[in-house]
């Protein structure tokens, strides 16, 4: 008896050990070099050097402008993406959901954004953001002002937010969908017999019933958009511009560490400072989403 | 009453229509872009239908950039190989926290669970420092190793085996068979509906990760497509027509992909949601 147990011990080590082995050598191992990095000026000229700095990098965070801009431009980015792309992914599940015909070939449609490469949807956008392009002509054909997308700094964050919602709305849809299947017609029913119409049943017994979905569907947005780095590098060929204002928190991780000299225990610094925020916020909005969530 | 419902309906069905219309105005765009000179680029003009309909666009990329069919390559050896590995390593994980009894099992599948939590950027840095002291970088093992297990789809493939039929297993072991031999011959054949959920997710990741080729790999000849596709733009940045082409040329392999596979998707997305 003695033996099987370690026989069985001995199969379950087996059968983990690729994993063990990513872990400890890519994600935990890291996790704490990563801390050491961020007490630490490093030198990568020549041979690697770290010189001790104690909280230096933590210090100097709250000196730093381009920080400052960055932390604005992500939370601004987070603030107006998530709503929108939650409620956005929510309509239109319900809408699927009505039983109308046609709603598989619908959704195989709805879904073709969040398939495609982030670089090739921002090389897309670009192109339709061109001053001369497709979008500043809708634009215009409808009267409406006409901008210079990708160049105005005012602007061009908001170009990228458009884009990820409409790009990022479909995934959380097809969850909504999933857990829509569920809701037991029952409720509905019985709200019908209490007189209510189409956009009061969707009020007062969809979305009091898919909140622990939106719950899940908002902390999986917020944990998304605070680390925007594709679409804002691709933008703005790396730089963060036009004047700082496609720079995000983790495009400027990426600049410190590996475009600037002896700035990279800074931004492992930063990359703290980051997961913490991320983490503030989810469970902020767990403490604000009253029912029990999926998490 | 019977009116009114018709109204509802008609009023949902244009939002759906018009909703798909949004979606497809961009990916249309770009296929027409990618039909038309240079010429009708620039002009300005907008229309879906190109003027003078060429492939050349096709034909020029591949001559201007010589490393695009190296990148299509490099990105289908990474994407494939991360892909069979995830398979493999995720399910033997999650089949060993599902069924078997080991010291240590307990804290250990708390720490995965945890590793899902951290963002990518924290161990990206140290990462990068690890992989240049194994003389990593700018390399297929760089790219491969880190990513070939994930702690989503280990946790999902756990929830799997505990649902599992125990009965198959036990029957499998009086005819003999080991513990392993039960898992390969029995069990992974079994598992194929969250197998093919995951696969679709773990190459669809790999095939579009942008951030860890950007950092990882300088050498042009082993950039991967997205990567490459974003130097071709440095490059060429006021032919549209190419980029589009380019662009078109490397969304195809998906679209076949999700074309076949559409119902995986749904399934493994309803997955991951907690389901």
């Amino acid at each position: 008896m003695r033996k099987k147990a370690w026989r069985e011990a001995g199969t379950g080590y087996f059968l983990l050990s690729p994993t063990l082995f990513v872990l400890l050598l890519f994600i935990i191992g890291p996790i704490l070099f990563a801390i050491f990095l961020a007490f630490h000026k490093v030198q990568l000229l020549g041979t690697t050097t770290f010189e001790f700095v104690g909280f230096d990098n933590f210090k100097r965070i709250a000196g730093d402008l381009r920080a400052k801009i960055a932390l604005w431009n992500t939370v601004k980015y987070v603030v107006i993406v998530v709503p929108c792309q939650t409620m956005l992914a929510l309509v239109l599940a319900a809408t699927l959901n009505a039983g109308l015909k046609g709603q598989t070939f619908f959704r195989i449609v709805y879904f073709l954004p969040t398939l495609t490469s982030s670089a090739v949807l921002t090389l897309i956008f670009m192109w339709m953001y061109n001053q001369n392009g497709l979008i500043n002509h809708l634009l215009q054909a409808v009267g409406l002002p006409t901008y210079n997308w990708l160049g105005d700094p005012k602007v061009a964050l908001n170009a990228i937010m458009v884009m990820n919602i409409w790009s990022t709305a479909p995934f959380f849809m097809v969850i909504y969908l999933a857990a829509l299947q569920d809701i037991p017609d029952s409720l509905y029913e019985a709200a019908e017999l209490d007189g209510a119409n189409a956009i009061q049943k969707f009020w007062y017994v969809t979305v009091p019933y898919l909140r622990p979905v939106t719950s899940f569907v908002v902390i999986m947005g917020l944990i998304g958009t605070f680390q925007l780095f594709d679409q804002s590098y691709i933008f703005s060929a790396g730089s963060g511009g036009p004047n700082n204002s496609t720079l995000t928190v983790v495009l400027l991780i990426y600049q410190y560490a590996f475009k600037t000299l002896g700035t990279m225990g800074y931004a492992a610094a930063l990359a703290f400072a980051l997961a913490i925020i991320i983490l503030i916020a989810t469970l902020l909005q767990r403490k604000f989403s009253k029912e029990e969530s999926l998490y | 009453m019977k009116k009114k419902l018709g109204i509802g309906k008609a009023f949902l069905y244009a939002i759906l229509v018009l909703y798909a219309i949004v979606t497809m105005i961009p990916f249309l765009w770009a296929l027409s872009s990618s039909f038309k000179t240079l010429e009708e680029i620039v002009s300005g003009t907008i229309s879906f239908i190109p003027k003078h309909f060429t492939l050349d666009n096709y034909k020029q990329i591949f001559v201007e950039q010589q490393l695009f069919p190296r990148w299509l390559f490099n990105s289908v050896i990474i994407a494939v190989t991360v892909t069979l590995l995830n398979l493999l390593f995720n399910s033997m994980a999650g089949y060993a926290l599902a069924r078997l009894q080991f010291p240590g099992k307990k804290p250990l599948f708390i720490i995965i669970l945890a590793v899902l939590m951290i963002p990518a950027q924290v161990t990206m840095i140290p990462n990068y420092l690890i992989l240049k002291q194994l003389g990593w970088l700018n390399s297929y093992q760089g790219m491969i190793v880190p990513t070939m297990i994930n702690a989503t789809f280990i946790f999902m493939m756990r929830q799997f085996f505990i649902n599992f039929p125990k009965e198959l297993e036990e029957a499998a072991a009086l005819d003999g068979l080991s513990r392993i031999g039960t898992f390969f011959r029995i069990v992974l054949p079994l598992a194929r509906p969250a197998l093919a959920a995951q696969a679709i997710f773990v190459f669809m990741g790999s095939w579009n990760d942008f951030m860890r080729p950007l950092i990882i790999l300088s050498d042009p000849e082993l950039f991967t497509l997205p990567l490459g596709l974003n130097s071709f733009k440095g490059q060429y940045i006021s032919y549209w027509n190419y980029i589009m082409a380019a662009s078109i040329v490397f969304t195809l392999p998906v679209l076949v992909i999700y074309i076949f596979f559409n119902r995986y998707f749904i399934k493994g997305i309803s997955f991951t949601g907690g389901k």
